[in-house]
């Protein structure tokens, strides 16, 4: 019945909608010959249209650039990641001083040149000294960016992980399982083979390095040490972020990705600065499936002793996978 | 060619016509259809991304079987709606809807011939469209849902349907469906290129030729040299579901069950993906930049500044866009030296697209614009043009892509300067060439009306979307109450799905405006917008062969608009030059 009633009122509606329109145009057509020409009158309307258009598009972007300011991204708790940042100032500001630029050149050109009658238009079909200027002046500046750019990925991606602490990150519908290296730093061989019972990331045991392998759910790093992290997937792609230290790296099934950085922030640091209930967390960021949107693991940063405290207190996967 | 004298019955002259003009309308309206059924997904998601997990009366559109029991929207079949979204908008509105409509249109109208090279390769290319439409369509229906992987469908979770079910029945159909399109697009584009090439009137040379028909070329080119690898790399999964191959699957377990696959790589499938996939971006968009430059000169009064400027542009993206795939795949492992390679092409393409920027803005400047709606739609464009191309330099560059990768930053980017720039270009294009295609004129003040309500809730939907994604939240997520970390995102969700559920009704406006006007519109006289291109010397009423005496003879460019010493503030293509008159 709802459903009638609706149809019926859009039923309606459209007729009402035609009858109006039909009306204008009976109207318009006795007193001027053509109802759907512009006339200077639309032309006034519309160019004003996009004068107006100038402060409410541009104070819309501010004032979302204010409000919800704090909602961002707090800055990278990562050495790699601070120099992330700053290029983000920059390539933020320079884009942000075109577009502060551009958008009211064009809506102003818009207004200011809306037609009248009677007015010509000024024949300018080229000039090669402008195209020149602003096909060179865009060159330089992105001769500029690009090479800012490329440094700073070529940073991110070689830095010196020889002191690092390799953890292996390992995806799955729908959660993410880490392991440490152990004590020897070096993880043991693994294959999607040997996924049985208890071992559910399938580790070698009879590999030496194994033995010592620790397997946690949630991930311990100690500040201002490198750190090695490897993904491997089991079913789907998935896709390794962690936001606050500018870190993402896909899991590919059948192939091995990694991602070194350097935490610079304690958890208990951020929570001063963030408030109390922040967290370091890692999402998966590529479409997996139905719960997609809840795969997440708890990263937390602390001091080296806390977390020597805590990586001792954890039991080796030889331990895990003989005890009963 | 075609003969004119013919007797055309129904079924030949609006089913199975090999008429340009009536395939170009077939295109358009199938289009139409299938953005309105685009649109209602997204006002769906927008709802629950706004009170997730609640029952709205929207739901009601859904099939049977997509609500939880408590009435819900199921996770999967959110999936499956932003999967069927981003498919119907990228191929079906934005490359059938508007190369097919407008490339078929206007291609030969405007280089003064009688028809496409092949009328009927040109019936065949919108009827394998419209099969893989039903196709595309049917799998709404089948039980386990279509395809839910996400438009790009990347293996393994496309290739298995234990991983998700729309990757059953729902995924073979989502590949057959584009395995006609496919066909249909490359019968279509090879007709394209080679009537522009071959079927020019006398004096139409590549130099004269309007920058539609430039801009069409370049598109129908790299559709002929994108789609195929779409297509082998979409056989080659079909392989991997059905026959049991390994060419994307390796080291599996799904369902604690070790699959077989050793060896294969998705990697290489997003490498062929994306080998169609980036030059796809430049199909959706040259088309819509063609169309606006046209209308933008028309309407300005003026010569479109720097027509040698523009197709080198235009060459030049399309150039680029062949070599700058790996951007999307910075963060699959790729080696880091290749994302340098791919970071340094892809910033190039700044180069060409800032240059149409300020052709643009050239153009307008001491312009006597006239504001059509097409003319809005136009401004519009370039408008878009810039907010959404100046996000490209963030994402572009590899190192910032590690934090902006697959976030809501990168749909509002791709929104905004492919959707946004693209819609408003194939607006522009319909309202401009609407008397040509009906005869009628469309409704003015609801073109207004139109263009204002989309403008204003275009950005209110897409502007917003930076912010959430340098917030960090990631994009295909079903609700992201999960996270603590984005409770405070919940107020620009609303404000997005309000801004998206107007925007939309907005739309109705359009559609009411366009029917209203087949029927009732008042009519239209030969050249309402006083331009110069060959489709406004053809009578209004349609006729097969388009003239029905001689080709009209083109004796100079496109863009002699307010130039000095002419009676009118327009000169036809086919009007002689003066005496002493210089080509501009």
């Amino acid at each position: 019945m709802t459903n009638l009633l609706i149809a019926l009122v859009v039923i309606l509606a459209i007729a009402a909608l035609v009858q109006l329109v039909r009306v204008n145009e009976l109207l318009s057509e006795i007193t001027n010959e053509d109802t759907n020409s512009v006339t200077d009158d639309d032309n006034n309307k519309n160019g004003i249209l996009f004068l107006l258009t100038i402060p409410l598009f541009l104070g819309f972007v501010v004032w979302q650039m204010v409000t919800w300011d704090h909602l961002l991204l707090p800055p990278a708790s990562s050495v790699h990641g601070a120099e992330i940042d700053s290029l983000m100032k920059v390539s933020m500001t320079l884009i942000l001083i075109v577009f502060f630029a551009l958008t009211p050149m064009l809506f102003f050109f818009a207004y200011k040149y809306r037609g009248k009658k009677g007015n010509t238009a000024y024949f300018f079909s080229h000039n090669n000294k402008l195209e020149v200027v602003w096909t060179v002046v865009p060159t330089i500046i992105l001769t500029a960016l690009i090479i800012y750019g490329l440094r700073t990925w070529d940073r991110a991606m070689n830095p010196d992980l020889s002191q690092a602490t390799v953890i292996e990150v390992y995806s799955k519908q729908f959660d993410w399982t880490a392991r440490y290296a152990g004590e020897d730093n070096v993880l043991g061989q693994s294959s999607y083979l040997l996924v049985k019972g208890k071992n559910t990331l399938g580790v070698d045991m009879l590999d030496e390095p194994s033995s010592d392998d620790i397997v946690t759910r949630e991930v311990h790093l100690p500040v201002n040490k490198p750190v090695l992290l490897k993904f491997r997937s089991r079913d789907v792609i998935h896709s390794a972020f962690l936001p606050h230290f500018r870190v993402q790296m896909n899991c590919v099934p059948g192939l091995s990705t990694q991602f070194g950085f350097t935490p610079t922030k304690t958890t208990e640091q951020m929570k001063l600065e963030e408030g109390e209930d922040f967290e370091y967390v890692l999402l998966c960021n590529k479409i997996c499936g139905s719960a997609h949107f809840n795969m997440q693991m708890k990263f937390i940063v602390e001091s080296e002793e806390d977390y020597n405290k805590w990586i001792s207190s954890q039991e080796s996967l030889e331990t895990t996978l003989t005890l009963k | 060619m075609s003969d004119h004298h013919h007797k055309e019955t129904f079924i030949t002259k609006y089913i199975f016509s090999t008429d340009h003009k009536m395939i170009a309308k077939q295109f358009l309206i199938t289009g139409m259809f299938m953005a309105i059924i685009g649109m209602l997904m997204s006002a769906i998601f927008r709802v629950q991304l706004a009170n997730p997990g609640e029952y709205s009366i929207l739901y009601e559109l859904l099939p049977g079987g997509w609500l939880n029991e408590d009435g819900g929207l199921n996770p999967d079949k959110y999936l499956a709606l932003v999967t069927m979204h981003g498919t119907i908008l990228v191929f079906w509105v934005l490359t059938a809807g508007l190369s097919g409509t407008f490339a078929n249109f206007l291609i030969p109208l405007q280089i003064g011939a009688r028809d496409m090279a092949s009328g009927f390769i040109n019936m065949l290319s919108y009827w394998f469209f419209f099969i893989a439409t039903v196709v595309l369509l049917s799998s709404l229906f089948v039980e386990s849902g279509p395809a839910s992987g996400g438009w790009t469908i990347y293996p393994p979770l496309s290739a298995l349907p234990q991983a998700i079910p729309g990757s059953g029945t729902g995924m073979t159909l989502w590949l057959y469906s584009i395995t006609l399109f496919v066909v249909g697009s490359l019968l279509g584009g090879l007709n394209y290129i080679v009537t522009i090439l071959n079927l020019r009137t006398k004096g139409m040379s590549m130099q004269r030729l309007p920058l539609t028909v430039w801009a069409l070329l370049i598109t129908a080119i790299l559709g002929v040299l994108s789609f195929p690898v779409l297509l082998s790399c979409g056989l080659l999964l079909l392989f991997d579901r059905s026959f049991g191959t390994s060419f994307y699957l390796s080291d599996i377990i799904i369902n604690g069950e070790a699959l077989h696959n050793v060896g294969g790589s998705p990697i290489l499938f997003e490498h062929l993906f994306w080998f169609l996939g980036h030059p796809e971006v430049y199909i959706i968009l040259l088309p819509a930049l063609g169309i606006v430059s046209e209308v933008i000169a028309v309407n300005s009064r003026k010569p479109i500044f720097g027509y040698k400027a523009m197709v080198g542009a235009l060459l030049l993206i399309a150039f680029l866009s062949f070599i700058v795939w790996g951007h999307h795949m910075f963060m699959t492992g790729m080696n880091p030296f290749l994302g340098s390679v791919f970071t340094f092409t892809t910033l190039l393409i700044a180069i060409p697209s800032a240059v149409k920027v300020f052709n643009y803005l050239a153009t307008l400047w001491r312009a006597n614009i006239r504001f059509t709606p097409a003319m809005l739609f136009a401004i519009g464009t370039v408008s878009a043009f810039i907010t959404g191309g100046l996000t490209g330099l963030i994402l572009g560059d590899s190192a910032l892509d590690i934090n902006v990768h697959d976030t809501y930053f990168v749909v509002g980017h791709f929104h905004i300067v492919m959707g946004l720039s693209a819609i408003y270009g194939m607006f522009a294009g319909v309202y401009h060439w609407f008397p040509k295609m009906y005869g009628k004129m469309m409704n003015k003040t609801l073109g207004y009306v139109h263009f204002w309500g989309t403008f204003i809730c275009a950005y209110g939907v897409f502007f917003p979307m930076h912010f959430l994604g340098l917030a960090g939240l990631p994009r295909r997520y079903y609700t992201n109450s999960s996270f603590p970390m984005f409770d405070g995102l919940a107020d620009i969700n609303e404000i997005i799905t309000f801004f998206a559920l107007a925007g939309a009704i907005v739309q109705a406006i359009f559609i009411f405006n366009f029917f209203y006007s087949i029927f009732k519109g008042t009519k239209t006289t030969a050249n309402p917008w006083k331009s110069n291109t060959l489709e406004w010397t053809t009578p209004i009423e349609r006729i097969h062969g388009n003239w029905p005496g001689e080709l009209p003879v083109v004796t100079r460019w496109a863009y002699d608009y307010s130039k000095p010493g002419m009676d009118e503030d327009f000169v036809m293509q086919n009007v002689p030059l003066k005496e002493g008159e210089e080509e501009h």
